[in-house]
């Protein structure tokens, strides 16, 4: 590997899947740790997995340091069921943006047509405003927002990166059907 | 034990019987408002369940620290909410950096206040996460045993560390259904099922067999995974020489000829050179700390290296292994030592030997000055080294490391990582609950001791015949031989105006003494030793003393300072 495409590869922002406990203060302690080691975490995305009970994050942070120290801090962490970087793995990402714009009659078709074109949906329509969705990797919505930035935009919100790896394999090892211990805490255990 | 009972029980008197399940028996707090309910059910648990009432939280968590390290067990301490529990703070960051096995029970304001201001409230699980290996605020009251049994669990198992439990008094006061688990349901806690990789064994083995020239450096793991005798058979086995850290010590025998003491910031010159001179470094339980690797590109050149370590995350963070061994370190000992041959090693003892001639790091210099060393060493001679030795941090606790010769295992008690002064009364407090028929000998600084000072009040109530030696240099000693080293001697804020020890000690019910002069050390330590009950010596020793040696801050383990020439002159007067 030469040494530019082994910086390009360092400089892109890591993106980090995370299995975690649903329940308060998990997300705190997760943003606690990036914070202490200066991470800025630039975008964040949380929703139910389909295990009930977890919550799967994806996290994207800035790309100068190394986040291995980090990831594997909080994999430590009790809340965190599993935790691994995936930047450099064959997934696919996706990222939801909502645009709201002024629009007149005349502009109105014209924003249609550039939806269309994208292939994003027409969420709202009032007679002076309409929101927009869009779906796809970054680079898509990058492209998205800029064309718009011709007209004028009221609003725009981004749900932040989610990601998966490629093919049939679990981004996470399979869960064991029960816990192992046979002993209780505390009393021999050193 | 009783598996997956079901009885009617109020919160506080769950808390009770989960400690009761994991073997709790000892208990260091102070009550408050919201941590009432808990006060309201200790006679009922008596004597099952002792509780020692000390006078700051901030001792509480000491004591129970110190209590861990020495039994073995998790050290449990109770605060109120608010203040109470945010004194624990400095105990418990203190528990984290010295991997320590703590529970912290503390009382929060009721359910229907939390989070509006209530008095005495202050977000504890908030403020304590990054110092915590985990916490929990527990707002149902049947949750209480489940969050106690995790608690335990995870203090306990893999690396241990605090773990704090937030309770409401009104929790607290709820009844409820106990529910003991018969297991502990932890999905992202997984730690302790592994085994060595035999890969890595037979790797770990064939350097030893290889090398020339290896050293072992023996971390606190030795002491939490009580892995003496495994350490010690495989030094004696393979002949390789043992270097503990700081919190190593104690790990392995300190008269054995294969000890070297300890390595790094004011570790022996013979240790620091012997690291980077050594072709194989086997690290047990250690976390390469910067204290003991100086300039960490520098740090062993020639070595490769070998890492036993129970947390995953510490491999490789340091130093990039060769042979890298996830896992207790008592199993991976015990696999080790069935591969490993002994091996003649003359040459390197030879040069090792060498080192330790020419450079005698810890002679203690002919004066009639009451030197700390001296102190130190007198106590380690009076003695015969059959105590306990609790430090706080600074001068007195290098001294301590450097001049004392730990024979017993886990016989020294320090606060490492996190550097904590007043550590050493506390300590005490617990090391000697730990271990009632022990002597404990608390080596203060007299910064130190006057940050927790306040507890002998609690050692006079409770009779504890704890021997409290102050090293008295009227200074903030190392803080002032930075200033002198590398603030180009200006001196501020570190001369320290002392009360009278020996008058302070009497107004707590305490012994006081007074060693002023060379002659009077060891009769002094003597007849503390003869004391039956609590006594606090103020030995008044020569202000100016430096530790060495030294690696300046930043500095590689090759630019040790030895003891500099100016340092056997007569001190200069310093302007305070």
């Amino acid at each position: 590997m030469t040494n530019s495409s082994e910086e390009i590869r360092k400089k892109r922002p890591h993106t980090i899947i995370a299995l975690v406990e649903d329940r308060p203060g998990v997300l705190n302690r997760i943003t606690s740790k990036w914070r202490q080691r200066g991470f800025n975490i630039e975008s964040l995305a949380v929703g139910h997995s389909e295990k009930p009970g977890l919550s799967r994050m994806t996290f994207v942070v800035d790309s100068d340091a190394n986040a291995e120290q980090v990831v594997r801090q909080l994999d430590k962490l009790v809340d965190i069921v599993d935790i691994r970087d995936i930047s450099h793995e064959e997934i696919v990402t996706r990222e939801m943006a909502m645009i709201k714009l002024r629009s007149t009659k005349e502009t109105r078709s014209q924003l249609i047509d550039i939806a269309e074109l994208f292939g994003a949906n027409v969420l709202d329509v009032s007679p002076d405003s309409l929101i927009l969705e869009a779906t796809g990797d970054e680079g898509k919505i990058d492209s998205f927002v800029t064309l718009l930035r011709d007209y004028e935009i009221i609003e725009l919100v981004r749900t932040g990166r989610v990601a998966m790896i490629r093919g049939a394999d679990v981004s996470h090892p399979e869960l064991p059907a029960e816990e192992q211990y046979d002993r209780y805490p505390g009393v021999h255990t050193w | 034990m009783a598996n997956g009972d079901k009885k009617e029980y109020t919160g506080a008197q769950m808390v009770m019987e989960s400690f009761l399940r994991v073997g709790v028996d000892t208990i260091f707090g102070l009550p408050g408002g919201a941590n009432l309910p808990l006060y309201d059910v200790l006679p009922e648990y008596y004597p099952r369940i002792k509780h020692y009432t000390v006078k700051h939280e901030q001792a509480a968590a000491h004591a129970a620290d110190a209590y861990a390290r020495i039994k073995g067990t998790a050290g449990v301490c109770y605060a109120t909410s608010g203040p109470g529990a945010t004194n624990l703070v400095t105990g418990i960051a203190n528990a984290f950096m010295d991997s320590v096995p703590l529970v912290c029970v503390t009382g929060q304001v009721i359910r229907a206040l939390i989070g509006r201001d209530g008095f005495q409230e202050a977000d504890i699980q908030g403020i304590t996460i990054p110092i915590t290996k985990h916490n929990e605020l527990v707002l149902d009251v049947d949750d209480i045993p489940r969050a106690m049994q995790q608690a335990f669990h995870i203090a306990t198992t893999g690396r241990p560390g605090p773990v704090l439990v937030d309770i409401p008094r009104d929790t607290l006061q709820e009844k409820g259904e106990f529910y003991w688990s018969d297991k502990v349901q932890l999905r992202g806690y997984r730690q302790d099922n592994f085994a060595p990789d035999p890969n890595e064994i037979q790797k770990a083995a064939d350097l030893i067999a290889q090398s020339e020239r290896p050293v072992i450096l023996a971390g606190h793991g030795v002491i939490i995974s009580r892995a003496y005798d495994e350490l010690l058979k495989l030094a004696e086995t393979a002949n390789i020489p043992v270097i503990t850290t700081l919190l190593g010590i104690s790990g392995f025998p300190g008269t054995h000829p294969l000890y070297l003491g300890m390595p790094g910031m004011h570790g022996m010159y013979w240790n620091n050179r012997a690291i980077n001179e050594a072709d194989l470094l086997i690290g047990l339980g250690v976390r390469f700390d910067d204290r003991v690797t100086g300039r960490l590109k520098d740090f062993a050149p020639k070595a490769k290296i070998v890492h036993i370590e129970i947390d995953e995350a510490e491999i490789g963070k340091n130093v990039r292994p060769a042979a890298a061994i996830h896992c207790d370190l008592k199993a991976g000992l015990t696999e080790l030592n069935k591969h490993v041959k002994p091996k003649e090693r003359s040459a390197w003892f030879e040069w090792i030997d060498d080192m330790r001639r020419n450079h005698p790091s810890i002679t203690i210099r002919e004066t009639d000055e009451v030197l700390p060393q001296y102190v130190i060493d007198s106590i380690y001679r009076e003695t015969k080294g059959d105590c306990i030795v609790c430090t706080g941090v600074g001068q007195h606790q290098m001294w301590a490391a450097q001049y004392f010769w730990y024979d017993k295992p886990n016989s020294f008690v320090t606060s490492g990582g996190l550097g904590t002064m007043g550590f050493e009364v506390p300590a005490a407090m617990g090391a000697q609950v730990a271990a009632p028929d022990e002597t404990i000998w608390s080596i203060c600084g007299d910064g130190g001791f006057m940050m927790t000072m306040q507890e002998l009040a609690t050692i006079a109530e409770y009779n504890w015949p704890i021997k409290f030696a102050i090293i008295n240099n009227g200074t903030l000693g190392m803080v002032r031989q930075w200033q002198e080293l590398f603030y180009g001697n200006n001196i501020v804020s570190t001369p320290l105006k002392n009360p009278d020890f020996v008058k302070l000690a009497e107004a707590f019910g305490v012994k006081g003494l007074r060693a002023e002069r060379k002659e009077e050390v060891r009769p002094t330590i003597h007849a503390a030793m003869e004391h039956d009950g609590p006594v606090v010596i103020d030995f008044r020793v020569h202000y100016d003393e430096n530790v060495y040696p030294m690696v300046p801050p930043g500095a590689s383990l090759d630019e040790t300072i030895e003891v500099p020439a100016t340092e056997t002159a007569p001190a200069q007067e310093v302007k305070a």
